[in-house]
């Protein structure tokens, strides 16, 4: 009987290959925008391969058999990239599900015996849906994968260190000041002290929604690095709200150089450095 | 046995930490640059630590100590060249060394000693005059 399995699928292999396509062509969720037809019927063949080529009587009821190794990898590698392509979880599934489908078709046609069928196809079975899982297992990882080099490139891009002005640098700072972002942000600043030679560092933190008490120390810590590094440290862009919530925590600032507008922290570290911003004086050309 | 020069350059007196600084070390310091402040009565000190990549709390309330002791015998401390990385680590040890002045670089650092002093002394006739008097002596 065990003999028969593998015997009947590696006869029908072709008609086993046509048929799987046609369930998955037939499906609703086929998405032939993100996929084209050749793409999917060259996955589908190799899919198909690697399992005929693989399964046997013996590891027929053993779902966690080494020999599916190379079925699992490729599992893998379709539900990861799946996941890339923005496939749904719900069509990346369905597309393994109409596999098992063709599969046990082509069982009720080559098994007349229907004792033999039942049993056969229970196996199947549960070595289809153990290919399943793994294969949302897959995908769920890709997924996050995606959302991980999200996140650090959202934290990279978000702490530009720029110089506004010859001993000028300026930070502006966008979203939720956590303790990971604060290192980033501290050491990119106190590096580009050191490179550039500057003396004022103007803080801005007009694009940070809220202020608690973990934030403004985070800010406070940043403030007295920069202060060590023999730079001054100004703080803009703070919002009346922010300062009203700063003051109801009863966060004192009072040591720090607090503007409300970048413009105005500017304004300071001109002072400070000495500089002088003025309009020419008008030419009388005639 | 090892000790960390200490230079004198008119009113001011100048410490460069060319090794990582081990407690023994560090202590002998405090103490020698105490000393030497009051013998030589100079107005400022200039700590450069540019080359200290390592410092532990101990060594960060040392540095405090310096400039609150310096400050008592009428010297101003100003540490200069500190890396970003040992600034992280004082802010995290809880050592935002209040007692002392920092500065970028050595020639920053000296920039600013100097306009301490003429700070200081505005009403004296010429500070110049009176660093030489300290070299002399």
């Amino acid at each position: 009987m065990g003999v028969e399995i593998t015997k009947i699928l590696k006869k029908s292999q072709a008609a086993l290959l046509e048929r799987w396509m046609k369930n998955q062509l037939a499906d609703m969720g086929l998405r032939e925008d993100l996929m084209s037809n050749e793409d999917l019927r060259a996955e589908s063949e190799e899919l198909i391969n690697a399992l005929v080529k693989s399964l046997n009587e013996k590891n027929l009821s053993e779902p966690g058999s080494s020999d599916f190794d190379h079925v699992i990898e490729i599992l893998g590698g379709i539900s990861i990239s799946r996941a890339r392509q923005g496939f749904s979880p719900r069509e990346t599934g369905l597309s393994i599900i109409s596999l098992k489908e063709a599969l046990i078709e082509l069982l009720q046609e080559s098994v007349t015996d229907p004792k033999e069928l039942v049993d056969i196809s229970l196996k199947l079975h549960r070595l289809m849906d153990s290919f399943v899982i793994t294969t949302f297992e897959t995908f769920i990882k890709g997924r996050e994968e995606v959302i991980l080099r999200q996140t650090d490139e959202i934290s990279e891009i978000s702490t530009p260190v720029i110089r506004v002005w010859e001993g000028i640098l300026a930070l502006p700072i966008i979203g939720t000041l956590d303790s990971a972002r604060t290192q980033v942000v501290m050491e990119s600043l106190l590096t580009e002290i050191v490179e550039s030679g500057s003396s004022v560092a103007i803080l801005d933190i007009s694009g940070v929604p809220t202020v608690d008490s973990l934030v403004a120390q985070h800010l406070l810590k940043t403030v007295s690095a920069t202060r060590l590094m023999g730079a001054e440290c100004i703080i803009s862009g703070i919002r009346p709200e922010i300062a009203q919530t700063i003051v109801h925590l009863g966060i004192d600032l009072s040591e720090i150089v607090t503007k409300a507008t970048l413009a105005s922290a500017l304004l300071y570290a001109f002072k400070t450095l000495r500089l002088e911003v003025r309009k020419p004086a008008v030419k009388t050309s005639f | 046995m090892d000790r960390i020069p200490i230079l004198r350059m008119g009113p001011f007196l100048l410490v460069t930490i060319q090794v990582d600084l081990y407690d023994r070390l560090a202590l002998d310091l405090e103490a020698d640059l105490v000393k030497m402040v009051s013998k030589t009565g100079a107005q400022g000190i200039l700590i450069d630590i540019s080359a200290v990549s390592i410092v532990d709390s101990f060594m960060g309330r040392i540095i405090g100590n310096i400039g609150v002791m310096a400050k008592l015998l009428d010297a101003e401390t100003v540490v200069v060249g500190m890396q970003p990385a040992v600034a992280i680590t004082l802010v995290e040890l809880g050592l935002p060394l209040k007692g002392v002045f920092t500065a970028l670089n050595v020639e920053r650092g000296m920039d600013l000693l100097k306009s301490k002093i003429q700070l200081f002394e505005q009403d004296e006739t010429d500070p110049e005059n009176d660093s030489d008097d300290h070299i002399t002596e």
